[in-house]
């Protein structure tokens, strides 16, 4: 028990650092690179949390959040690339 | 063909874990969209040896373990350099070769690159991929090409 | 058997803790967005690789291990694919890296 609240307070801290990272961040990249970070920490926190209130199915919430975290990111770069979500590198229209 | 019986049994299984529960009409259902998405799959062919590569699981078995222990190293290498109050990193660039020939083992040699803390692959220019490393001496580890050998390796023991 | 598995948790779970509070410094601390791209990849391969097989090992042959093995791989597949997007990214959009040293031989 002890120790699942000792991991979930050393995730929570570095979620704070990142956040920091986020908000100071100088270029928009700085911003993504901290956001996907905060994005895996969430993932770590939300599991370390189902052990600490014996919910096991605070795992398939992790799970889901480790999966819109990478289209999360690749979405935002792809939208600042083309300017939309929708069209491809051939397809970038005028 | 192979392929699409082992994705069956791959998304059955996912389905298995993900539930939980067994009674008799979920795993029906499990089944049912098990076997539908691996005959949409057949039809779109996603599931050919690049889009379900089982043929590689037997050198994956020896790689993978290989791959865990250098993230082990390399992650306590960057670790090191980040605790120290000096921050002693040298950023370099740098084109390593890469000597596979297919695209899986490629992705797997670019995706293990990246994978390990220190080094990150930038972008890919014909046979040569262009790394970003922390510090000089990891991009001479990774010039000195084990890595390299280690992924054509993997690919070429099928 | 049962303090074995109890301290082996226990120092997985402190282990993995220490990780990903290193990389949350080293994206602080690093000068550029390429150096913040190898600190946030501790935390995407030791910090959570750590701290979810401490969670395994607590829970044993469970059910719940194998859905903490798919985050595992969740993660461990999807997580270079991300940096390697920001990287290429940042390559295309001419952001330029402090370098102490370039071996492409292009200059700049």
């Amino acid at each position: 028990m002890t120790m699942f609240v000792a991991a979930a307070l050393a995730v929570l801290v570095s979620l704070g650092l990142a956040l920091v990272r986020v908000i100071k961040g100088p270029t928009i990249f700085d911003r993504l690179i901290a956001g996907n970070s905060v994005g895996t920490l969430s993932v770590l926190l939300l599991a370390v949390i189902g052990y600490v209130f014996g919910r096991p199915a605070f795992i398939d919430l992790a799970i889901t959040y480790a999966l819109l975290n990478v289209i999360g990111t690749i979405a935002v770069l792809k939208f600042f690339r083309y300017g939309d979500l929708g069209a491809g590198e051939d397809e970038a229209g005028p | 063909m192979g392929q699409v019986i082992s994705l069956a049994i791959v998304l059955l299984v996912f389905w298995l874990t993900l539930s939980g529960i067994y009674t008799t009409f979920l795993v029906t259902a499990g089944v049912i969209s098990a076997v539908v998405i691996s005959v949409l799959a057949y039809r779109m062919d996603v599931a050919d040896r690049e889009g379900h590569p089982i043929h590689l699981s037997l050198s994956a078995i020896t790689y993978w373990p290989w791959l865990v222990w250098q993230i082990i190293l390399s992650g306590l290498n960057v670790t090191r350099l980040i605790i120290n109050p000096s921050l002693p990193i040298s950023p370099t660039l740098t084109l390593v070769k890469m000597t596979q020939k297919t695209d899986v083992a490629r992705v797997t040699y670019a995706n293990s690159i990246t994978l390990t803390p220190g080094t990150i692959s930038v972008d890919m220019e014909g046979d040569e991929i262009l790394v970003h490393a922390i510090t000089s001496d990891n991009a001479t580890d990774l010039e000195a090409g084990e890595m390299d050998c280690r992924c054509t390796q993997f690919e070429g023991s099928t | 058997m049962d303090a074995f598995i109890y301290l082996l948790s226990w120092a997985l779970l402190v282990g993995g803790g220490f990780f990903c509070v290193v990389g949350a410094l080293g994206l602080l601390r690093m000068p550029d967005a390429f150096t913040r791209l190898h600190a946030a990849s501790v935390i995407d391969t030791l910090g959570v690789g750590m701290i979810v097989a401490g969670l395994m090992v607590q829970s044993g042959l469970t059910l719940t291990t194998a859905r903490l093995g798919i985050i595992l791989l969740l993660v461990f597949f999807t997580s270079p694919v991300a940096s390697h997007a920001i990287a290429r990214s940042m390559r295309h959009r001419n952001v330029k890296p402090v370098l102490s040293e370039d071996r492409t031989g292009e200059g700049g």
